[in-house]
């Protein structure tokens, strides 16, 4: 059977940028889609020949606002996977979007393509916030697109900002209930971020904008989590929500540390190939990445083999993410040994205090650890020495390396 | 070599700023020891941070010649001495080296802590001292005032005191000579064997070991085996010189007169100073009086900041000792701040230059823990033993009673400022001796407990006088003191680098204000941190770094994962300088950042 492989497609322009978005996203007056598409195809080409021979379990056109593109466009593309992969017969094919209502018009045209599965990006159910964070469109249009949404795709989910300045816990739970009606199987609810480089992080410096602190937001993260369990879409990572067999399948390839081709300006890949994960990034700038493609066919700009520590920190950071954790022979497949062995004394002090759990198929974080995930795998990695041959805690006992032969 | 009746050796003193090392310029200038081009301010204080600071921290010396008014061409030769009271025992051997002083006051400011602490040492040495004030340029100069002052408190005869500006160069010839007039010629004997007093010696990256000597009796040259005589070292004289203050070549060194000479001499810790140089084929019979030799009296523990600079530390330290003998140190490991050095000082102000040279002249970023003062332990089965490192405490059940240095301390403030004084002194448990006053200014004398003044002393003093008080101090034996050994224990272990000696009734503030700088400065962890201040087994005081609630990245998709791995790379790196304390690790940096905010 073929290995499986997941398509990640940029599409790199929104009307606006938002203040608090630190992704490849780029606001231009006028955009080609003609020749933004046959560049698109040409990179999806090149990725084929990098990672031939796979099963295709998903597509993702994520931003930017991929509901920007021309729903020709967007059949162009998922032909063009189609011509050269195999498919899975269960493929999920996702299209982010905005709710304005230009957008919303071209539902059908994304679902005649192939689009299967819609992501809106709602961010708040309140006008005033929503202004606030700089979105275009008001409660009555999200509404009307999720309606929509509900309407034209047998899947959908939408997305949902909490911890924003000034929210009460008891105004982000009546907004969560409010929510809840408009949901089918799936939710993504994102506390707010200050990411360097964006605006609400100048803001902040400034001290004009000041957000939840730690306890605050760490009240609304587990009010989401009580509110979500208790209406059926328990948290599956940090911050989606799902009913059981519901969750997004693309995510989960990342989170899983399957392989996946990025494809478009500054999309990453992860790709196995002789047993070892290669890693691809593209040219981040929309501009220098489509004269890469015309000139290439290609806007790769690195192609590198990932050693075996940075693949297993990648899988780690990633696989504890999931309330399923990382599967044990996933987990020593990429590392090279087993999960004590890598980890020594740590792993043992995180499990007692409740962060951790390992029984004999996984590692998971618990709720406790998932909330303090990043703390939790600094705490984790303290001792963990990698060599090129093996692994091991810096704790345990080394056995002196075998001599060979220089020549046999 | 010069006749005996034509030299004069004499000493500058001076409390700091006073005007010592301007009145020591003009006179080299009025003697053409200098051409004018090679003159610049305070010549004498070779170290950038000597001329920065206003102080003199080496000896030196300068061979001036001087044509006095009764025609006769003169040999006066200058040593320049340290004003600081943790130098007095450099003051100390100058002082030996000459047979009189010129002791400069500030004519507006007058007597001060450290013109009578160096004017007691000149007495005791035997000088004939010139009382000069100086600054009477300024429109606040009151000679007649402090003609009186001097008289007053110093007990010295001021009617004949010279009135100078150095910085004019007003009665500067004055001075001179005075010099020649009222201090006596010294006495020796150019045909009895060589005794020459050791008075400093230094390393020359040029020369090797320079030894400064003061010739008393019989005659030094070069090609001549001398011996030291309380080491028995034997060296062949290679170089004999003087400074003019330019070092150049003599024939000779004969009694009275005062030069360098080198001998091949590898280290500077062999040559002690006070001793007695002698020939080796004809050698004195006993040697000349010496000088206690010095201990240090302020210890504490220097680490590098970046455990990396360990190896640059130790040779800056070698390079500084080949200058400086009266400084100790030796390695010490600490679980705290990784591998450092213990050190020695003869004070705080010692402690600070050697600190502020390594940083500056090294480049180094150092910590520092805590000064400590050399205890005294006695223990039950009557063994007694010193102690200068918190962490070598013996078991409290195993001792008697502890002994703590203490300090004859004289501060002169205006009276505006006595009250806060007063209550300084007070508070760091000081017992007054004795309280004068002089015009509108007081004296105070006041015993302290060492320990007391190592600690933040003399900023706090500078803040409640505004900085017009003045203090000097000298030891003044051992006292049996309600002393404890304070621990700051985190999660319940020691944290080394922070144990403290103090006193029984400081201890709650002390540990108080310790535990609160550390649980500012301790960040949030998965587990909750308990700080603890501890005497013993008693715990005095707590404070806890409540356990970490959230911390996770909200979002984490395929586009993030290079950017986020590199994050983790960066912050596993880190966590090489983190310290183990029961479940958590907490970073070096907070430690560090406790002690460095001890220091401001």
């Amino acid at each position: 059977m073929a290995e499986p492989l997941a398509v990640y497609i940029h599409w790199p322009f929104c009307v606006s940028k938002c203040p608090y978005c630190d992704f490849n996203s780029h606001v231009r007056e006028t955009v080609d889609p003609a020749r933004w598409t046959r560049a698109l195809l040409s990179d999806l080409d090149h990725a084929a020949e990098l990672a031939p021979e796979r099963e295709i379990v998903s597509i993702f056109f994520g931003g930017g606002t991929p509901s920007l593109m021309p729903p020709e466009s967007v059949a162009a593309l998922i032909r063009r996977v189609r011509a050269l992969w195999r498919i899975a017969p269960s493929v999920e094919i996702t299209l982010e979007a905005n709710p304005n209502s230009a957008e919303r018009e071209r539902f059908r045209g994304y679902r005649e393509a192939g689009v299967n599965r819609l992501s809106l990006g709602v961010q708040a159910l309140d006008d005033e916030d929503l202004k606030r964070l700089g979105r275009r469109h008001d409660k009555r249009e999200a509404l009307a697109a999720i309606d929509a949404a509900r309407e034209v795709f047998a899947r959908y989910s939408f997305d949902l900002i909490y911890a924003r300045a000034g929210q009460s816990e008891g105004a982000w739970r009546r907004e969560l209930e409010g929510a809840l009606p408009l949901a089918r199987d799936h939710l993504s609810l994102y506390q707010l971020t200050l990411e360097p480089g964006t605006r609400f992080a100048a803001l902040a410096a400034a001290g004009a904008l000041s957000l939840p602190d730690e306890e605050h937001a760490a009240a609304l993260y587990e009010l989401t989590q009580e509110t979500l369990g208790a209406a059926g879409l328990p948290a599956y990572e940090i911050s989606n929500h799902a009913r059981p067999g519901a969750e997004c399948r693309h995510n989960l390839a990342y989170w899983r540390y399957e392989d996946y081709v990025g494809i478009g300006p500054g999309a990453e890949g992860r790709i196995t190939r002789s047993g070892a994960k290669v890693a691809t990034r593209q040219t981040r700038s929309p501009e220098h990445w489509l004269s890469a493609v015309e000139a290439a066919g290609t806007g790769l700009n690195e192609t590198f083999a990932l050693s075996r520590e940075e693949a297993t920190l990648e899988m780690l950071m990633m696989g504890l993410r999931l309330a399923e954790g990382i599967a044990r022979p996933a987990f020593e497949r990429v590392a090279g040994c087993d999960i004590e062995a890598l980890f020594g004394s740590p792993l043992r002090t995180l499990c007692d205090g409740g962060f951790l759990a390992l029984d004999n198929e996984r590692l998971v974080a618990t709720d406790a650890g998932r909330e303090r995930l990043d703390a939790v795998l600094a705490a984790l990695l303290v001792k963990t020495r990698f060599s090129s041959r093996g692994c091991g805690s810096s704790e345990a006992r080394r056995s002196p390396p075998r001599l060979l032969p220089a020549r046999l | 070599m010069t006749p005996l009746s034509r030299i004069r050796n004499f000493a500058i003193i001076a409390h700091i700023d006073h005007g010592k090392s301007t009145l020591a310029d003009r006179l080299i200038e009025a003697c053409g020891g200098l051409e004018a081009r090679e003159m610049r301010e305070q010549v004498l204080d070779s170290m950038e941070l000597e001329r920065e600071r206003g102080i003199t921290i080496k000896a030196q010396t300068v061979r001036l010649h001087y044509r006095a008014k009764d025609g006769e061409d003169y040999v006066l030769n200058l040593v320049d001495t340290p004003g600081h009271v943790d130098f007095s025992y450099e003051v100390n051997r100058s002082l030996a080296a000459c047979e009189g002083s010129i002791l400069v006051v500030d004519a507006s400011q007058g007597v001060e802590a450290q013109t009578l602490a160096n004017v007691y040492q000149a007495i005791e040495a035997g000088h004939e001292i010139v009382p000069v004030l100086n600054k009477i340029d300024l429109p606040a100069a009151e000679p007649l005032r402090v003609k009186e002052q001097i008289e007053e408190v110093v007990g010295l005869d001021a009617k004949d005191a010279l009135l100078v500006s150095a910085k004019t160069g007003l009665n500067v010839g004055s001075v001179l000579e005075a010099l020649v007039q009222r201090l006596p010629a010294p006495v020796g004997d150019g045909n009895a064997p060589l005794k020459a007093l050791l008075v400093d010696s230094w390393y020359d990256p040029y020369l090797g070991v320079v030894i400064l000597v003061r010739v008393r009796d019989g005659v030094l040259k070069s090609g001549e085996k001398i011996r030291l005589m309380a080491t028995g070292a034997v060296h062949t004289v290679e170089r004999v010189g003087v400074f003019t203050p330019k070092p150049s070549s003599a024939p000779a060194l004969g009694p009275g007169e005062i030069g360098f000479i080198t001998a091949g001499i590898k280290a500077v810790a062999d040559c002690r100073v006070g001793d007695t140089i002698t020939a080796d084929r004809r050698p004195a019979s006993a040697p000349l009086p010496g000088f206690k030799p010095v201990q240090p009296v302020v210890f504490c523990g220097l680490f590098p900041t970046d455990a990396a600079d360990y190896e640059r530390l130790r040779e800056s330290l070698a390079k500084l000792r080949l200058n400086d003998a009266s400084f100790r140190y030796e390695p010490e490991t600490s679980a705290a701040l990784g591998f450092g050095f213990r050190c020695g000082f003869l004070g705080l102000l010692h402690l600070e230059i050697i600190e502020e040279r390594l940083r500056r002249e090294f480049d180094l970023d150092l910590v520092a823990t805590a000064p400590s003062v050399v205890y005294r332990v006695h223990l039950r089965d009557g063994e007694v033993m010193t102690l200068h490192n918190p962490v070598d405490m013996p078991d409290p059940v195993t001792i008697d009673h502890i002994e703590e240095p203490w300090i004859r301390a004289t501060i002169f403030v205006p009276d505006a400022y006595l009250g806060g004084v007063l209550a300084l002194c007070e508070e760091r448990r000081g017992r007054q001796v004795d309280l004068t006053y002089a015009g509108n200014r007081a004296m105070l004398i006041y015993r302290l407990p060492l320990n007391e003044v190592v600690f933040d002393f003399h900023d706090r003093l500078k803040s409640v006088s505004r900085g017009y008080a003045s203090f000097d101090y000298q030891l003044d034996g051992y006292e049996e003191g309600a002393l404890v050994l304070m621990n700051i224990l985190v999660n319940g272990e020691s944290v080394d680098a922070l144990s403290l000696i103090v006193h029984r009734d400081e201890a709650e503030r002390r540990g108080r204000a310790l535990c609160e700088r550390l649980k500012d400065l301790i960040p949030r962890q998965l587990f909750q941190v308990a700080i603890q201040a501890a005497i013993g087994g008693r715990i005095i005081a707590r404070e806890t770094v409540k356990a970490l609630r959230k911390d996770v990245l909200a979002k984490c998709y395929g586009g993030d994962v290079t950017r986020k791995r590199k994050l983790l790379e960066k912050q596993k790196e880190g966590k090489k300088r983190m310290r183990q304390f029961g479940k958590v690790e907490i970073p070096q940096s907070a430690f560090i950042a406790a002690l460095k905010m001890g220091e401001e």
